[in-house]
């Protein structure tokens, strides 16, 4: 096909080099170029669709070996030798003692270091390794948590406790409320602060009374995502509260959770006692999906 | 040295005009401001500034972006001290006493020295909590005082009409212009006697502005009033004394009229006519 | 620069300086809960370290009755299981994000985007039940004889997949792994490729650049600093799973070549061979001493992933 636009450097004044414009190679190009193009295309969306697969097999694979096990004995009967038809209970308010003390305890502690960075220490060199230090804890391996609660709270008194696994657990919460408050104070406006000093607030008044209520959807958010991790974690717990058979709410006694008993059950030879890791494990994943489904789709759209 | 403010001790109505207070001459100085330098850091922002704010009056501060006009009405309500790096150095005067000197009581001070910023800030409350978030922090009030005291405010910020059914709802869900007017209301119930306004127009639109330009005129009566503002007609409309700021320094004050027609200063005749900012 | 908690000055008021000091001090509360998570790690495991000296790490021997432990096994496990699984999860986390932020349609992104942040709160122990009693099977019944039989005897790349067919083993784990870290790595770059301001994007398809083209020479470059900050945060957390990997890794106390072959990673080893290590003994003070390299090496990964991701572009 011949140029039929501008067909010599005469043609243009300036004289633009490069010579006549050849379209069947702008079009070879093209054709290269769009095809390179729909490869990655579909790539992506293979990708994306490979993502989704293992979703929907984990969640399938939950529910289906999950839901067969269900029955009230679950929620009636503690666990007990296989063969009599045991239950979950006592690991399930194990699990549920142990959260709601671990998140009470570490998150006043993460409020306070949230505050402290985002209202005092945004730019000093204090704030600077406390938000450091603080993001490594966030990603810091969980088994490790477990192995220094243990020997802080376990080998010197020397037993497994309820008290243990609940510091274990706070540990963990503390970076995660750190870093959602931190994030939440630092969006309020500065012209917010300024309006309730400038009426003669404390600064102390100020931070609590208007920012942390303007703040609230995304702390509460923080604190449901904190929930959320904590009662899925297994390692931390092993070295800490261990695990118990029996019926106890003694804090200072080992504790049963539902993690452990997971982990001990899964890798059981026996059926029943696996029946009842899947239930477990479906109990706990529709737990830790519905709060993250509540922190990210219910909370956030007010804000 | 704390300031004391002589309505603490009271518990009688909130209804009912301004005490008289100390100043007897009508446009004496209810605020000096003396040989004020302003420091960001390193940087000076203000230099030498002297101005008096005359007691019941408009004065507005005019000039281009960054020229220090804000700074200055932060440096009369201690806003700068919540920033470290931030100082003023030299004499702002009330009632005989140097209010950027070390140990006054800041929150008194605001209590007596309010602000309404340029963005509408309702907190995240009722109406009636915004109104009496600022007096709880300085008065003891029964339920029906209070009550009267959030009247008063929203009906001198002509807001009351407009809200009076729905005290309890969110601030947040009113209009720019209500927010602003109850971002002044606010700012009035803890009858400072002086009111700081940074641009508090310049985010509105235009009948919002009208209207809050009204009620500046209104609220002289009771209380000296300073407005930045860079719409120099708007200045011009509301200012009995007018100021003009250029680079930190403060080039020239008159009247209104003096200011927007006969200008002393070479600066102020330039930026009048739009030759710069 | 000192912060503003320690410039409270005599103006502010009681409640102010209390309230500061307060925060402060929960701040320096965190640092020391570093430092003593660190120091409780050295000193548990000072008894291994001074037992088996530098050699500890090179010792690829795990034997409880001679009471001689070495960390080689562990360490080559947690590190090739890791990369392993950032291989296989970062080309599909990139094909996510790119498909998230560039190809979906708009009413298709919050949906699949939320799906993909819920993959990643699923606790791992539940990774861990899946791939035991799911993936094992296939792995072991289709997967592993299929390669074994056909690839096991080229020269060189064949003893990559040498080794009975159990189903369990280093790929196993590195599977499970890159399964739990992927959604966790494309999220953070769906994060990231969002902030490339759209005028830089809408340039180059002015000039006719195609979708890939633009995020090929525009939003990769752009981001690439956060994006291996992301990456390294997913190795971060793949270098510490415990669960998921305690179920398929094979506990074995061997290194071997084949990536069907069974072994061990730090976290697997401290979580299965804790419950016999009695309080005191040298057993016990090497799972400590793990822990410590584990965390030395986590801490290194996770520090060098914050500075790229908080570095700012320019």
């Amino acid at each position: 096909m011949s140029a039929s636009l501008a067909s010599s450097p005469a043609a243009h004044p300036g004289g633009i080099p490069g010579g006549a414009r050849d379209h069947s190679v702008a079009e070879r190009l093209s054709r290269r170029r769009a095809r390179s193009n729909m490869i990655a295309k579909v790539l992506c969306f293979i990708a994306t669709a490979i993502a989704l697969v293992f979703l929907t097999a984990i969640l399938g694979t939950l529910f289906w070996l999950g839901f067969k096990g269900i029955g009230l004995h679950v929620f009636t009967n503690v666990t007990r030798p296989p063969g009599s038809e045991g239950g979950l209970i006592n690991a399930i308010v194990g699990s549920l003692i142990q959260t709601v003390l671990g998140v009470v305890i570490g998150t006043p502690i993460g409020l306070l270091v949230g505050t402290y960075l985002a209202e005092y220490a945004r730019t000093s060199t204090l704030g600077n390794t406390v938000r450091f230090v603080s993001d490594v804890l966030l990603s810091a391996p969980s088994i490790l948590i477990g192995l220094f609660v243990y020997q802080v709270l376990v080998a010197p008194f020397g037993g497994f406790s309820g008290i243990a696994g609940v510091a274990a657990l706070a540990v963990i919460v503390i970076p995660i409320v750190v870093r959602t408050t931190e994030d939440m104070l630092q969006l309020i406006p500065a012209s917010l602060r300024e309006a309730a000093v400038a009426l003669g607030a404390p600064k102390w008044k100020a931070i609590v009374q208007i920012c942390y209520r303007a703040a609230l959807n995304g702390i509460a958010t923080g604190i449901l995502l904190a929930i959320a991790r904590v009662a899925g974690e297994t390692a931390p717990l092993l070295f800490t509260s261990l695990g118990n058979l029996n019926w106890s709410v003694d804090m200072t006694a080992p504790m049963s959770s539902l993690p452990v008993t997971i982990y001990q059950y899964a890798g059981s030879p026996f059926d029943d006692w696996v029946q009842l890791a899947w239930v477990g494990a479906l109990l706990i994943t529709f737990g830790v999906l519905a709060l993250n489904i509540i922190a990210r789709v219910v909370l956030r759209p007010r804000s | 040295m704390s300031m004391t403010n002589e309505s603490a001790s009271e518990t009688t109505s909130a209804m009912g005009g301004m005490e008289a207070r100390s100043s007897a001459v009508l446009n004496a100085p209810r605020i000096s401001i003396n040989n004020v330098d302003f420091y960001y850091g390193a940087h000076k922002a203000l230099k030498s500034i002297n101005l008096k704010l005359p007691l019941k009056q408009v004065t507005g501060m005019i000039g281009p972006s960054g020229c220090g006009k804000s700074t200055l009405l932060r440096v009369l309500n201690r806003m700068y001290d919540l920033y470290p790096g931030q100082r003023a150095e030299g004499e702002v005067l009330m009632d005989g006493k140097n209010i950027i000197a070390p140990g006054v009581d800041l929150n008194q001070l605001r209590s007596r020295i309010g602000m309404v910023f340029q963005k509408p800030t309702p907190f995240p409350m009722s109406i009636y909590d915004n109104i009496a978030f600022g007096v709880k922090l300085h008065e003891k009030l029964s339920k029906s005082q209070m009550d009267e005291r959030v009247e008063w405010s929203l009906s001198r910020a002509a807001l009351w009409g407009e809200v009076k059914d729905r005290l309890n709802s969110p601030a947040g869900g009113m209009s720019g212009g209500q927010q602003q007017r109850l971002c002044i209301a606010r700012t009035i119930a803890t009858r400072p006697e002086v009111i700081l306004f940074d641009e508090p127009t310049s985010a509105l639109d235009p009948i919002s502005t009208l209207k809050i330009e009204e009620l500046i005129d209104e609220l002289k009566s009771e209380f000296t009033i300073a407005i930045v503002t860079h719409n120099m007609q708007q200045a011009a409309r509301c200012a009995d004394q007018v100021a003009f700021f250029y680079l930190g320094e403060l080039v020239e004050t008159g009247t209104a009229t003096q200011m927007f027609t006969s200008p002393r200063e070479k600066r102020t005749q330039e930026y009048i006519t739009g030759r710069f900012g | 620069m000192s912060d503003a908690a320690s410039t409270a000055t005599s103006t502010s008021s009681f409640g102010d300086r209390i309230f500061a000091q307060v925060a402060r001090a929960a701040g320096v509360f965190v640092l020391l809960l570093l430092g003593a998570i660190i120091v409780s790690l050295f000193l548990g495991g000072l008894p291994a370290f001074r037992a088996f000296g530098v050699g500890f790490l090179t010792n690829a021997d795990w034997d409880p009755v001679q009471n001689v432990f070495g960390a080689a096994v562990p360490i080559y496990g947690t590190l090739i299981t890791s990369v392993l699984a950032i291989v296989l999860a970062v080309p599909l986390a990139f094909g996510c994000a790119f498909y998230l932020t560039e190809l979906a349609p708009n009413w298709v992104r919050g949906p699949i985007g939320t799906a993909i942040e819920l993959l990643a709160a699923v606790p791992s122990i539940i990774y861990g039940m899946w791939g035991f009693f799911i993936i094992v099977p296939i792995m072991g019944d289709i997967v592993q004889p299929f390669f074994i039989d056909n690839f096991g005897d080229i020269p060189i790349i064949g003893a990559l997949f040498q080794g009975p067919p159990f189903g369990t083993g280093i790929f196993t784990s590195a599977l499970i792994l890159a399964v739990m870290i992927l959604p966790f790595i494309a999220a953070t770059m769906r994060d990231v490729f969002n902030t490339v301001p759209a005028v830089f994007k809408e340039s180059a398809y002015g000039v006719g650049c195609t979708t890939w083209e633009v995020m090929r020479s525009i939003v990769i470059p752009y981001t690439r600093v956060s994006v291996v900050g992301g990456i390294m945060l997913g190795l971060g957390r793949a270098l510490g799973e415990t669960m998921a990997v305690t179920f398929v890794i094979g506990n074995t106390n061997r290194i071997s070549t084949s990536l069907f072959g069974p072994g061990n990673t730090i976290a697997s080893i401290v979580a299965l061979e804790f419950p016999e290590s009695p309080a005191g003994s040298v057993k016990l003070a090497s799972l400590l001493a793990l822990g410590f390299l584990l965390f030395v090496i986590s801490f290194i990964v996770l520090a060098i992933s914050r500075l790229l991701l908080r570095t700012k572009v320019k």
